[in-house]
């Protein structure tokens, strides 16, 4: 049951209770403390808001970097000129897809071996948990997996990117210990009952764990719309990119134009795609920021589900 | 069964471990082998009858670890063999030590191993313990609803892709960027720190802390509840002060979450953030931005030397192994507290 109410509680337990008696210093200690966060918060969210003002300032602002906290010369054209590109709306649609399908295999995956690896008697456990763990602290590196996604003829398809991340062991340990603090008379039941383990599976232990199916849905579907990497090791053809890959062909264009002509008076090119990629950038974090009151909840949660060892 | 208590149960295992003995763990059990005798004497035609439902439900997930992680850790063995771009998975023909002995000889392979140690160590030494600090600051907030608000915004950055972050990065530090304009404003020079050595670390390590740092504290705030209260009322008892009894109390408290955290922090020490290395960095700033892992990607993806490439990543791999391995070792002696 543990795991179950660590899975809802809220992050916070309020601090502790301090007595009337607080000293002139720590009165003091806390202004500071108030303003000092007030300030972390500032910095931590400065970046967002300048990368949102230039997506609606003009492009000759933002070249001329007048943009900081508030756009100027609004527009949103610059919204209307990306949204209008081909290669955008396919690089986006990919990553819809790459999620999708990736988070469903992910979760298929995870789940079933979970399930499995959370039976105590189950003969062979042990074997089959060291297998996943041990994978944890040594994995393969980036050439062997190159010549195995090569050898398998999975380059330049979808599978490159979904397929080599279907089991995060964190994420399997997560699970599996959230499987395992369910209440085992529910099993005994359900086997009376003359349920099968496939049974007791679907029936019982699923829709007992939709907290934690949420969690791990989350985890694995931010993981795979913020990855690059692997389309960027695996894809060629641009039709095939995700958008953080299309977004980081941008970025790494223009910062080559900036360092080529350096001190020789910033191109346009340079100014316009600074603009569009600070649009590009917050139409690739829009989703995110629009589920991120429930992944922050629950990414909490399965963080504090991971804590609980064994 | 309130929440508070709820947490408290789920930290109560780690908490314990700073005084009595190490509890045994289930990945304990699995990498040492199985530790208990077994209880009873079954075939395993008899077990296959009764689970076979498990096993095949397993069959698929355990296929797929074996071929998308054991055949890579197998695929090593090129390191020791020549391989052929499109040739077969395993390299053509043994060469023995011949690419290990070509990069312990290579002077960019010293340095780029230099740069990581500095890189990965300028990390933990401020990636690990500020998010202790920030977790302290926060739980001295009472204000349930402003702590909320500074958490939610501090974690934000946790949730973007790294390229997004880069991007930020490269804004703000541009020649018309915010930080060249404050500089500018005081008078200063407007410096491209992008494309600047000497900037690099600073760099990379700044937009670190800013994606990690509240994020980090999530663990921490959690053990904080745990802290018993009435140990501050005999604290505060005693006379110490609120400073002392962060000190006396809160510190310990958390302890066996720093040192858990601190281990694993170690593991991952040379796994310096490579995709963030490889958006940040250009050739102006190799110098000091070039890591093993940037390094092996352009000699083994961009120049094609797959074999030695392959020898320089398992040589990381095995030396994160070992570290994390002894860094468990150490505190688990020392300490008495580790991650299995």
């Amino acid at each position: 049951m543990v795991t179950q109410s660590a899975l809802t509680a809220p992050s916070s337990g309020g601090g502790m209770s301090i007595g009337p008696r607080d000293s002139k210093g720590y009165k003091a200690f806390t202004w500071f403390n108030g303003s000092f966060l007030v300030v972390l918060c500032g910095f931590m969210l400065y970046p967002f808001v300048t990368v949102l003002a230039q997506s609606f300032s003009s492009a000759g602002a933002v070249k001329a970097g007048l943009v900081n906290v508030v756009p100027i010369g609004f527009n949103v054209d610059t919204y209307r000129v990306v949204i209008a590109n081909d290669l955008f709306w396919s690089s986006y649609r990919n990553t819809v897809v790459y999620t999708l399908v990736g988070t469903t295999i992910a979760m298929v995956l995870t789940t079933l071996l979970a399930y499995v690896l959370a039976r105590k008697a189950l003969r062979g456990r042990n074997v089959l948990i060291g297998i996943a763990v041990f994978t944890m602290f040594f994995n393969g590196g980036l050439i062997p997996n190159y010549v195995l996604i090569q050898t398998l003829g999975l380059k330049n398809t979808m599978w490159a990117v979904v397929l080599p991340g279907a089991i995060s062991v964190f994420n399997l340990l997560v699970m599996k210990s959230f499987f395992e603090n369910m209440p085992s008379e529910l099993e005994e039941a359900a086997k009376v009952d003359g349920l099968g383990w496939w049974g007791i599976f679907r029936r019982i232990v699923l829709p007992l764990s939709k907290a934690v199916l949420a969690t791990m849905i989350l985890f694995y579907s931010v993981a795979i719309w913020n990855d690059w990497f692997a389309a960027f090791l695996y894809l060629d053809k641009q039709e095939l990119f995700p958008v953080t890959l299309y977004l980081r062909n941008m970025i790494a264009g223009a910062s080559s134009t900036a360092s080529q002509g350096a001190a020789a008076a910033g191109s346009t090119k340079e100014a316009i795609s600074a603009n569009i990629q600070a649009v590009t950038m917050i139409l690739t974090i829009i989703p995110i920021l629009c589920i991120y009151p429930f992944v922050q909840r629950y990414f909490v949660s399965g963080i504090m589900l991971g804590s609980v060892k064994g | 069964m309130s929440a508070a208590h709820a947490t408290g149960d789920a930290f109560a295992t780690t908490v314990t471990a700073s005084g009595g003995p190490v509890p045994s763990t289930v990945e304990d059990e699995a990498v040492r082998g199985t530790t208990r005798p077994p209880t009873r004497k079954i075939g395993w035609g008899h077990t296959l009858r009764r689970d076979w439902v498990l096993y095949a439900m397993a069959l698929v997930p355990v296929l797929f670890l074996l071929v998308f992680r054991y055949i890579p850790m197998f695929g090593n063995i090129i390191a020791f063999r020549r391989f052929r771009p499109g040739g077969s998975i395993i390299g053509d023909e043994w060469v023995g030590m011949r690419y290990v002995e070509l990069f312990l000889n290579d002077p960019n392979f010293w340095n780029v191993f230099g740069n990581t140690v500095i890189l990965g160590g300028l990390t933990l030494l401020f990636c690990f313990p500020l998010p202790i600090v920030l977790a302290l600051l926060l739980n001295e907030v009472r204000q349930r609803a402003f702590k909320r608000v500074v958490q939610s915004i501090s974690y934000l950055p946790h949730f973007l892709s790294v390229v997004i972050v880069v991007g930020m990065v490269m804004q703000l530090l541009s020649l018309q960027g915010t930080v060249n304009q404050l500089i500018e404003a005081f008078g200063g020079e407007a410096i491209p720190f992008l494309q600047r050595s000497e900037w690099f670390r600073t760099v990379y390590v700044g937009s670190e802390i800013w994606q990690t740092v509240g994020w980090g504290t999530i663990l921490y705030l959690a053990a904080l509840t745990t802290v018993d209260s009435s140990l501050y009322e005999a604290a505060r008892i005693d006379g110490a002060n609120r400073w002392r009894q962060t000190w006396h109390v809160t510190l310990p408290g958390i302890r066996p979450t720093m040192i858990t955290l601190l281990i694993l922090n170690i593991g991952l020490f040379l796994n310096v953030g490579f995709e963030k290395v490889l958006l940040l960095y250009n050739p102006l700033t190799y110098s000091t931005g070039d890591v093993v892992s940037t390094y092996l990607y352009r000699v083994g993806l961009v120049s094609n030397n797959f074999s030695y490439a392959t020898a320089i990543g398992l040589f990381q791999a095995i030396i994160g192994l070992v570290m994390i391995l002894s860094a468990n070792f150490l505190s688990r002696r020392v300490v008495g507290a580790s991650l299995w």
